[in-house]
């Protein structure tokens, strides 16, 4: 078959062209690319949501509730209505009977209690900020004064901020049906024998605080319609479960319903959701009929963008004295706030199955009960529900070391899972497919200078230095890449977990690749394109990665719980596998051979022991020419794949954190943070890198410095990045990374997942170090956020409890360098453990509380 | 309402705004500059820095009457002839950006930040760039890429700081 045959005119002119690419066999996997994406990002040549202007355009502000439980006994928008360059006004009741309910979609057991939860308020307020009336205007300014002539009454009602109060009989009501929303139980073994004549019970409980997300981009929202169709442009991670959400809850039908995500600033969970401003705008934009738009204020995001954390947790661990661990038993409340939002309820179950953390055990017991507050619904947030459960495994396993003697990095390593039982298939019931928790470990402490540091530590210790030196271990796994449907469905979540991608090669040669997740941030234009790159033999360059448009990418899960590359990366592999089954087809009908002799490498088809070849671009265009196909060959080289695997993807890794602590003032300063981190195989080592980076800073964000916090009222004092402290650059130091390799098996690229590790590590960490900085002063815990001022009041406490405790006792007798017990915390088996000097009392499971603590403000 | 001319990424834009309307509102609403986001409200975020007349604000803390006569450099403005600045070139190696969304605000007060110190330690980049809040990196990464301009910049003295005194001067003569 001769070239001449293979090209039309039209086909002829692109071959000789310059828009011809040749193959590729460099490869890409592996490869520290920079990313595709920092283009328009460093020029400004963005398109975030707000950035979004069309004709005629209206700017939407809400009216939010100054209380956090009301009832609504009057709203007159009137008034409102006749300010210049106000198109509309409306109440909550205005909008009651079209407006819908938010969806849930993870009623985790049969008889949870799923409110309803209007858009906007109608009769009652549950949480500061719920929108109650909204203004539409010309401008953003307009609207936002127009807001003030809105009249509102409203009967104050309890509000109930405290969960083991709002369990009590006879508490003021969220909801008519009461504050439980559910209890969810799993268990495995047998968890009395395992707590029976335990030679060492440790029993904590800890504080999860309630986190406010804080993605750069505040939420914004453009709804539009030509009269028939509608398209909604968010700043959201989820385009796809957004457009069925949307359709179900007002009624415009899907195929009528176009979202779109442009660029969207971080998401970290917070963009998971179906908001209210979503549901509404697109109701104002059917009502009036004209383009409208909402981008929130910080103050707004803060009150009213999801919240993350807030559990109460207690976790108690039944050791033999070798440190063997017998059986743990958590006891959770998990606070869901006014309302059941997408995933509100699963957020505490997807730690359910984590608090066995990397250690074996003959038993394991969970109990959560979900509980209304009126305060903003909780929902996924970088990590969701597993952070939680590896920090209180994290942290508990660390007092077992100290109540032992034992170094805690020695007594992790006398219970994790030794790196020949794997596969291992855990109490939980989880299979972790591949790991070596050993490598990892020992790769950090020389990083990190383990023995080094705890030198430094027993003389400062022995100096009685003023600022001690804290060392904090953290071996962490997570399940992640959110998939398998089948699991999923067993858990009583409302979807599946595939993930969906399409492949086509133009006649030019070069490649599109569509895929359903959402990227805003990670980097999957780069990622996805190496991938596609490798498996078809294309420079990277030729590679072009569409996606966040459900007319563009007409089929995907979106991006959440670490599972893009895992799912959705596979998924493109997948595709371009079947390309290249068809590529095969066709080169071996062109060069008149058996398909089964054609070999592909690097781009080239070839005939098996023969020179005869074809490369990808030749094929596309052979095929874009259609002249001379096999017989039925559709002429195209395209496919579409959806990847749904069987098992999750179980990262893990160590990190070592030191701090150090001035016992004087309370300050606490990071000196050293090391993360070695097995995420599977790496395909952009630098993106990799990136995630951890960050993951760190938000979890070291949750131990040091953040959290929501409400007055006696319940209203949020924390409104502004004032009063809410995330890491500046200063307040953290360069974090050292490495990795080590173990391929998942339950993916053909081996890839495990890294969006959410760091932040699952690293909070334990560094609560963990500082812990070990004031055990010599009868320090046992410190509450997060580990302020100085907590630091502080903990050392006060502990030495009010005990005076003259560690710097008059001088140095403990050393065994294990700093790790002997000092004397009044002295192991007796069997025994509870002495009382916690807490530098505050929590509420809940422990002893009855006297005091809430004052909201601890300053800015920076 | 008040007139106010001003300058941004060299083109002159005479204006008649209401006294409340903030510098980055200007930008982004009404010159369709919107390469500028807004992160907080409160000037906490720094996502909205641009220069005004060579030194970095937050666009979000400054009324657009306020910087009537004056020169904004915006993130738009920063290339030179289809060039980045090395600023520019220094995030995108050193992978010091992942959303993006602080990326404007972080460049903009970097380059001011090597204009009082063109060779900061690390510890000087930090606390340098302390009022510019980053929710992806860490940090890391934004401190070496800081330090990777500041070596190139000096390596090629000739890159000067877009909307710098001497820009204008040499504009004006």
């Amino acid at each position: 078959m001769t070239e001449e045959l293979d090209a039309g005119l039209v086909a002829g002119r692109i071959a000789e062209s310059d828009q011809m690419s040749e193959p590729s066999a460099e490869r890409e996997m592996g490869r520290a690319r920079r990313r595709k994406e920092d283009a328009r990002l460093v020029t400004g040549r963005t398109m975030w949501t707000d950035n979004i202007q069309l004709p005629g355009m209206l700017y939407v502000a809400f009216l939010r509730s100054p209380m956090a439980h009301a009832r609504i006994t009057g709203v007159n928008v009137s008034a409102a209505r006749s300010r210049p360059g106000v198109v509309a006004a409306y109440s909550g009741r205005d909008l009651a009977g079209e407006q819908g309910s938010l969806p849930c979609a993870w009623p985790v057991t049969e008889d949870i209690v799923i409110p309803d939860h209007p858009p906007m308020a109608v009769d009652e307020v549950r949480y500061p900020g719920e929108a109650v009336a909204c203004v539409v205007a010309t401008d953003r300014y307009r609207a936002a004064d127009a807001l003030e002539a809105i009249a509102v009454d409203y009967e104050p009602l309890d509000p109930v901020l405290d969960m083991t109060e709002a369990l009590a009989e006879g508490a003021p009501k969220v909801h008519e049906a009461g504050n439980r929303a559910f209890t969810w139980k799993f268990a495995g073994g047998d968890i009395d024998a395992a707590f029976r004549d335990a030679p060492v019970v440790i029993d904590r409980t800890y504080v999860q605080q309630r986190l406010i997300p804080t993605a750069m981009e505040p939420r914004a929202v453009v709804a539009t319609t030509d009269g028939d169709g509608f398209t909604l442009y968010s700043a959201t991670q989820i385009p796809h479960v957004l457009r069925v959400m949307l359709a179900m809850t007002t009624g415009i039908p899907e195929h009528k319903l176009r979202v779109v995500a442009p660029d969207v600033g971080g998401g970290f969970g917070s963009k998971l959701q179906v908001t209210a401003e979503e549901v509404l705008a697109l109701l104002l934009a059917r009502r009036l009929g004209r383009p409208v738009k909402w981008t929130e204020s910080r103050s707004e995001g803060n009150l009213t963008v999801h919240h993350g954390r807030d559990q109460l947790q207690r976790i108690a661990v039944a050791a033999d004295r070798d440190g063997r661990i017998r059986g743990v038993r958590v006891e959770l409340l998990a606070d869901m706030g006014a309302y059941l939002m997408l995933v509100t309820p699963g957020v505490p179950l997807l730690g359910a199955f984590m608090y066995n953390g990397i250690y074996k055990m003959d038993a394991y017991d969970f109990t959560c009960t979900g509980v209304f507050t009126t305060k903003m619904p909780t929902d996924a947030y970088r990590g969701a529900g597993r952070p939680e459960a590896t920090f209180a495994i994290e942290r508990a396993v660390d007092e077992l070391a100290h109540e032992l003697g034992i170094d805690p990095v020695e007594v992790r390593r006398r219970n994790w899972i030794t790196r020949e039982e794997f596969p291992y298939t855990t109490i939980a019931g989880l299979t972790y497919d591949s790991g070596d928790y050993e490598a990892a470990t020992e790769k950090a402490l020389a990083m990190f200078g383990y023995d080094e540091l705890r030198a430094e530590q027993a003389d400062r210790r022995e100096r009685r230095d003023p600022v001690q030196l804290g060392i904090g271990v953290s071996t962490y796994t997570e399940m992640c890449g959110l998939a398998p449907s089948r699991v999923l469905g067993s858990l009583s979540y409302g979807a599946g977990g595939w993930e969906h991608a399409a492949v086509r090669l133009l006649p030019t040669g070069k490649v599109e690749v569509v895929t359903g997740t959402s990227p805003h941030g990670q980097g999957h234009e780069t990622a996805w394109s190496q991938i596609a790159a490798d498996a078809l033999g294309v420079p990277f360059e030729d590679v072009s990665v569409l996606h966040g448009d459900t007319s563009v990418a007409h089929r995907g899960m979106d991006t959440y719980g670490s599972r893009s590359l895992v799912v959705g990366g596979v998924a493109v592999l997948a595709a371009c596998e079947k390309v290249k089954e068809r590529a095969r087809e066709l080169a071996a009908h062109l060069m008149e051979a058996s398909a089964d002799d054609v070999e592909f490498d690097g781009g080239r088809f070839r005939v098996r022991g023969t020179d005869e070849g074809r490369t990808i671009q030749e094929l596309a265009l052979a095929a874009f020419a259609a002249h001379d196909l096999p017989g039925g060959f559709e002429p195209r080289l395209d496919a579409e794949a959806t990847f749904d695997p069987d098992n999750f993807s179980f990262p893990h890794g160590t990190h070592l954190c030191a701090v150090e602590v001035d016992t004087e003032t309370g300050r606490c300063a990071i000196r050293s943070y090391v993360a070695v981190d097995d995420v599977g195989s790496v395909v952009n080592p630098l993106i990799v890198e990136g995630q951890v980076h960050g993951g760190i800073a938000q979890g070291v964000g949750q131990a040091l410095f953040e959290e929501a916090v409400h007055d006696a009222d319940g209203n949020l004092v924390t409104t502004t990045m004032a009063d809410y402290l995330i890491p500046s650059a200063a307040d953290l130091p360069e974090f050292t990374t490495g990795r080590t390799e173990t391929p998942a098996t339950s993916n053909p690229l081996g890839v495990k997942g890294v969006g959410e590790a760091g932040t699952i590590a690293s909070t334990p960490a560094v609560v963990n170090a500082i812990t070990d900085a004031l055990r010599p002063y009868g320090v046992r815990d410190v509450r997060m956020p580990c302020t100085p001022e907590r630091i502080w009041r903990a050392l006060a406490e502990a030495e009010a409890a005990v005076p003259g405790q560690a710097p008059a006792t001088g140095p403990a007798p050393a065994a294990v360098p700093g790790f002997a017990p000092v004397p009044t915390h002295g192991s007796t088996p069997g025994a509870a453990p002495p009382p916690a000097p807490a530098s505050e009392p929590i509420r809940g499971f422990v002893a009855p509380a006297t005091s809430e603590s004052a909201p601890e403000g300053g800015a920076r | 309402m008040p007139r106010i001319t001003v300058s941004v990424d060299g083109v002159t834009y005479e204006e008649e705004v209401e006294p409340r309307l903030l510098l980055v509102h200007l930008l982004r609403d009404r010159l369709g500059k919107t390469g500028t986001p807004v992160g907080c409200d409160t000037g906490n975020c720094g996502a909205c820095t641009v220069t005004l007349d060579g030194r970095s604000a937050k666009s979000c803390s400054v009324l657009a009457v306020q910087a009537d006569g004056s020169e904004v450099v915006t993130v738009e403005g920063l290339a030179r002839d289809g060039r980045w600045h090395p600023m520019q070139e220094a995030f995108h190696a050193e992978h010091a950006l992942q959303c993006g969304y602080c990326t404007p605000g972080m460049l903009m007060a970097a380059i001011d930040l090597l204009r009082d110190d063109p060779d900061p330690s690390e510890e000087a980049v930090r606390r340098g760039l302390e009022g510019n809040l980053c929710r992806c990196t860490g940090y890391t990464n934004i401190v070496r890429a800081v330090r990777r301009a500041a070596a190139e910049m000096s390596r090629a003295p000739h890159e000067r700081m877009p909307g710098a005194a001497e820009d204008r001067e040499a504009a004006a003569s």
